[in-house]
């Protein structure tokens, strides 16, 4: 059947979605460079101890979690503009929420680590 | 360039289905009097000069919106582009609206442009037994419809959209969005929620990122990006 379906009632919220996110990893991005221009950065001693402040440890998750959250929408956009296919775009949906997933906890493990 | 007799340069996007096996551009120029002021003064010579030339026209004066096309790589319409406002000595490339099917040279098939447009609903929705005389609206009401209701569907913004390139015949384009923000936003309207979940969608709505090139050419000045920010607003104002 090829009639064409549109209405699929969701866009809002990944909408939203994507410029919240975008304030918290611009806000993030601001208090990286605020460490970095303090200093915080300045051996691998004092990145570490900064990295394993419990604050930092809290929105670094938030970064990680909001950088991959933005992607999703943003990759998914892409998918949906440029395939006509709906059985491939299915397929690099779930390929790309798989890997964006796993990216996270990997980035999460290696940060939280230290 | 106000000075009498000069001879302009012209590349025109020619293609007649029947004749051509593809598009060609075509050069020619054309001689004008100081009373050709718009590019469709110099069109209507052009075609004196070679009637096999077509393009849309009708009103002359930005009202009617039928002679959009593409100028110097921009949309707009003929009838409102100033002679004097192209650099002098360069020919004066015109193509058809990008994005949408060539019936013929600067002629496009606007069918899906207006099936989006009627996709949104362009009548006022009111279940209410009509008075006597008018449905009446508060002048701040009304002030709000500004901007909105001079659109005359010429098509330059939704044509010069990317994400109507890619899914015409799913994104509403900034036309249709800009019509469908006039009905939302009217208080006379009773149909503001189906309007809004109707639009509520991936692909209708959220396909626009914003990125103004319908602002840009829109010859009647108008600003689809913000009527469709205050459609956005308006879905996160009920949701949340």
């Amino acid at each position: 059947m090829k009639r064409l379906v549109v209405g699929a009632g969701y866009g809002l919220k990944d909408w939203l979605a994507q410029r919240i996110t975008g304030v918290v990893m611009a806000v993030f991005t601001l208090v990286i460079f605020a460490a970095a221009l303090s200093g915080a950065m300045a051996s691998r001693e004092a990145w570490q101890a900064f990295m394993s402040n419990g604050f930092i440890r809290f929105i670094s998750f938030l970064f990680i979690v909001s950088l991959c959250w933005h992607a999703w929408v943003g990759v998914r956009d892409i998918w949906m503009d440029y395939l006509n296919s709906a059985a491939l775009r299915l397929f690099l949906h779930v390929i790309t929420l798989l890997a964006l997933v796993g990216y996270a906890g990997w980035a999460i493990q290696i940060i939280w680590r230290l | 360039m106000t000075n009498a007799n000069r001879t302009v340069q012209f590349k025109i996007y020619r293609y007649d289905p029947d004749q051509d096996a593809k598009p060609y551009m075509q050069d020619i120029s054309v001689e004008l009097e100081s009373t050709d002021r718009k590019l469709l003064d110099a069109m209507v010579k052009l075609k004196a000069q070679d009637d096999s030339i077509s393009f849309r026209r009708s009103c002359r004066e930005g009202v009617c919106g039928s002679d959009a096309m593409n100028i110097n790589g921009k949309n707009g319409l003929a009838c409102l582009t100033a002679m004097d406002s192209f650099p002098e000595g360069k020919p004066i490339v015109l193509r058809p609206l990008p994005g949408l099917p060539v019936i013929r040279d600067l002629i496009v098939d606007m069918t899906q442009f207006f099936k989006q447009y009627n996709s949104i609903k362009p009548y006022l929705i009111n279940n209410d037994p009509p008075p006597e005389r008018e449905r009446l609206q508060s002048p701040e009401d009304r002030e709000e419809l500004n901007g909105l209701y001079e659109c005359i569907l010429c098509a330059c913004c939704t044509t010069s959209c990317p994400s109507f390139w890619w899914n015409p015949d799913k994104f509403v384009g900034p036309a249709g969005l800009l019509a469908a923000y006039r009905f939302i936003a009217d208080t006379r309207d009773q149909a503001t929620a189906e309007r809004l979940d109707d639009l509520e969608d991936p692909y209708r709505l959220f396909r626009c990122h914003t990125i103004m090139n319908c602002v840009d050419v829109c010859p009647k000045g108008l600003n689809p990006t913000k009527a469709i920010g205050k459609i956005k607003e308006m879905m996160v104002r009920r949701a949340v």
